[in-house]
């Protein structure tokens, strides 16, 4: 098959589809960083726009993506992967879509390297910026911030779809046919985001004070502002220069921009020009990385939207995976769930402690099983029956067992609250009761106080026992009457019906 | 040569009209342009780069890319505002149709003029329609965007088929096939038209118009 293949072509091909590979994970982990990407046109080529277009590097995403492909390509067998998850500040992680660079066996032994595969992977490169916009995590991404972030994760290997759930969707990108294999790149996303839709998203602090525990030993001596929750412990310890990657050798190397309008059989005149490490294109890489943390930021509300997905003790976890000439290693389920340590606050705790404070009484106490009484076990909400099944002091619906040690106003305000009818709706009194969207204090008569006033109005006149049992027995004894009346005018009745129909 | 011609459908309210427009047109824009040529001795040339940008509708549900030319996007807006207005006179439920046709110029000898051989073209079909209340508006917002994804797709599929194009000219014949009237990017040479059919479907075009794009306008 490569015998077919110049040294040359077999080499910018190599060239063209690395770089390929890294400009597609650029791509994609910068769309999910929230914000609207905008690059400039340039009419005079700079040699350092991969396949004519203006994608701009990220450091750490070019590191990531070099440290997962380790010196290979992806190839037949071994494709490159993005995927890309979804974190709540409440430690639960959902994976949203796998994007796939795969090789397949198919050749194309026909078509010019440096000329027709580098522009139609240009033209794939175009597709993946459209693409990215139109799959849901864009617009998840997009409104990442406080509730949750996106994160990513590159791996090579075997492709893993597990995550995404029952009824994935996959939409292909597009592919290019080269001398050696056809590439292939396509998404697998999600289409059940059940999850996300039974959580209730509370307003709570912002999640990079999460992360930056969760995920990091923060290294000695950098000073990194509490919003900074990239972990960047990628990087060896020494290395304190804050911007340049010193694993980054052979990035400044120029791409293609000489082709030959020439007849076919000399079009193999262009060449690539490999350079030093030119400072120009040093500098490149360094402005943008001159904070390389704020790279990362999205803007929103001061979060980090998109962090490597590292997971806690991170390095080895990632680097397990991808042991480099294991082909079939791949990146075992991870890093993203973060099972254990995500669980900072455990979901009783909220509970717990607001029943330090208050006694709320009623359907939700917090009181252990064993002293439910009879009555309660016997009849579903038994302990809203009138009182006379059980007596208000062993009810522990009234008084639940472990009451706290704080003496509670609840208490006192049980038995002295009156209310004409029965205690029945003392039951659900709530101490410290704070409706939502009232002043405390400020007015005479608050929201609260309104509410508790006339929580308990007295019953209606024609609800009241013995009113009722009343009127019961007069329609009772009216009811064959009635019956009679409606039986004479039954074809009325049946013309009313037809008229609905 | 056969002319590809690829057809895109979408049902959008009046004011989606406008942004559902750009959003496919640069789409595809985005497929068809590239870097300015800088031709240089021994007939190599060098290629400029194309920048990109996301752009949020205001009144569909939907992002896009397009090429970073302020240049370009003018046009395009001129011309999609154009089409939009001819929408909008013909009557509430306007049916039209607006085409991107990329093509190249074949030189004819005098005094025959210069031919336009097209050899992509794609049409996009809108259909207006009129929603009641706000809650419809806010379904329709999120449905057109839906599908703007789904013709987004269609383009990529369809462009990443690799058929035909034109091929690489010399400095000479370079404004055969590109347009090389902008400053920052080089599309293929292309022309929009559009077409209005009235709300009783008679047929096309009392209001047929041609927006040519030419470099050499004879």
């Amino acid at each position: 098959m490569d015998s077919d293949l110049s040294p040359q072509d077999k080499k910018d091909l190599d060239k063209f589809i690395k770089f390929f590979a890294l400009k597609t994970v650029q791509v994609i982990v910068q769309a999910r960083l929230g914000e609207k990407i905008c690059t400039r046109s340039s009419s005079s080529p700079t040699g350092s726009d991969w396949f004519n277009l203006a994608i701009k590097d990220i450091p750490e995403v070019t590191h990531e993506a070099k440290k997962a492909l380790a010196g290979q390509l992806p190839g037949i067998g071994r494709s490159m992967c993005v995927e890309i998850s979804l974190k709540t500040s409440e430690g639960d992680s959902m994976e949203l879509e796998t994007w796939c660079l795969e090789m397949n066996e198919k050749c194309d032994k026909d078509i010019k390297v440096s000329y027709t595969v580098y522009n139609r992977l240009s033209v794939l490169l175009k597709s993946l910026l459209a693409i990215t916009r139109v799959t849901p995590a864009y617009k998840l991404s997009r409104k990442q911030g406080h509730d949750y972030v996106i994160l990513y994760r590159i791996y090579f290997g075997e492709v893993q779809l597990n995550g995404l759930g029952e009824g994935f969707q996959t939409v292909r990108v597009g592919v290019v046919g080269t001398p050696v294999g056809t590439v292939t790149l396509s998404c697998a996303y999600r289409t059940n985001l059940a999850f996300m839709s039974n959580r209730q998203f509370e307003r709570s602090a912002p999640i990079m004070g999460i992360i930056v525990d969760h995920f990091v030993d923060p290294p000695c001596g950098v000073q990194r502002p509490a919003n900074v929750g990239h972990p960047c412990n990628y990087r060896a310890p020494d290395e304190d220069d804050g911007g340049l990657f010193a694993g980054v050798q052979d990035s400044q190397e120029v791409c293609t921009t000489s082709f030959s309008t020439s007849p076919p059989s000399q079009l193999y005149t262009s060449r690539l020009n490999y350079h030093p490490p030119a400072l120009a294109g040093a500098a490149d890489l360094s402005h943008p990385a001159a904070n390389p943390n704020q790279v990362l930021h999205a803007g929103k509300e001061g979060g980090v939207v998109l962090v490597p997905a590292h997971p806690h003790a991170a390095d080895a976890h990632l680097t397990a995976e991808h042991p480099p000439n294991t082909p079939g290693s791949s990146g075992d389920d991870d890093g993203m769930s973060q099972s254990g340590e995500g669980r900072s606050v455990s979901p009783s705790d909220p509970v717990e402690s607001l029943n330090a404070f208050t006694r709320k009484i009623g359907a939700f106490v917090n009181k252990p099983t064993t002293q439910m009484t009879a009555a309660n076990l016997d009849l579903p909400f038994a302990a809203f029956a009138p009182r006379g099944l059980d007596s208000e002091e062993n009810d522990p619906m009234v008084q639940p067992p472990d009451s706290p040690a704080c003496p509670s106003p609840l208490q006192a305000s049980l038995h002295s609250q009156g209310s004409e009818s029965s205690g029945q709706q003392d039951d659900f009194v709530m101490v410290d009761f704070r409706p939502a969207f009232s002043k405390d204090d400020l007015l005479p008569m608050d929201l609260g106080t309104f509410y508790r006033e006339f929580q308990n109005p007295p019953q209606l006149a024609s609800l009241s026992l013995h009113i009722s049992s009343q009127s019961m027995a007069d329609d009772l004894d009216s009811l064959p009457e009635k019956l009679a009346l409606y039986e004479k005018n039954i074809d009325e009745f049946d013309a009313f019906v037809d008229m609905l129909q | 040569m056969n002319c590809r011609s690829e057809v895109l459908e979408v049902t959008v309210e009046a004011r989606q009209v406008e942004e559902a427009m750009l959003a496919l047109l640069h789409t595809i824009l985005l497929h068809r342009s590239t870097g300015k040529f800088h031709y240089k001795k021994e007939g190599t040339y060098s290629i400029g780069t194309v920048g990109t940008m996301d752009i949020d509708c205001d009144f569909i549900d939907f992002s896009f890319v397009r090429v970073s030319s302020e240049e370009l996007d003018r046009v395009i807006r001129r011309a999609v505002s154009e089409f939009k207005d001819a929408l909008g006179n013909s009557g509430s439920d306007g049916m039209g149709q607006i085409s991107l046709e990329f093509y190249q110029k074949k030189k004819s000898r005098w005094p025959f003029s210069d031919e336009c051989i097209p050899w992509e073209v794609w049409s996009i079909k809108v259909n207006v329609v009129n929603l009641a209340n706000e809650q419809e508006r806010q379904i329709c917002r999120e449905k057109v965007g839906e599908k703007l994804g789904e013709k987004v797709i269609n383009v990529v599929e369809v462009i990443n088929r690799h058929e035909y194009l034109p091929k690489m000219p010399t400095q000479s014949e370079v404004d055969n096939v590109f347009d090389t009237s902008l400053k920052d990017v080089q599309p293929y040479l292309y022309k929009i038209t559009y077409q209005i059919t009235d709300s009783l479907g008679t047929s096309v075009s009392t209001t047929m118009r041609r927006l040519i794009k030419d470099t050499l306008a004879l």
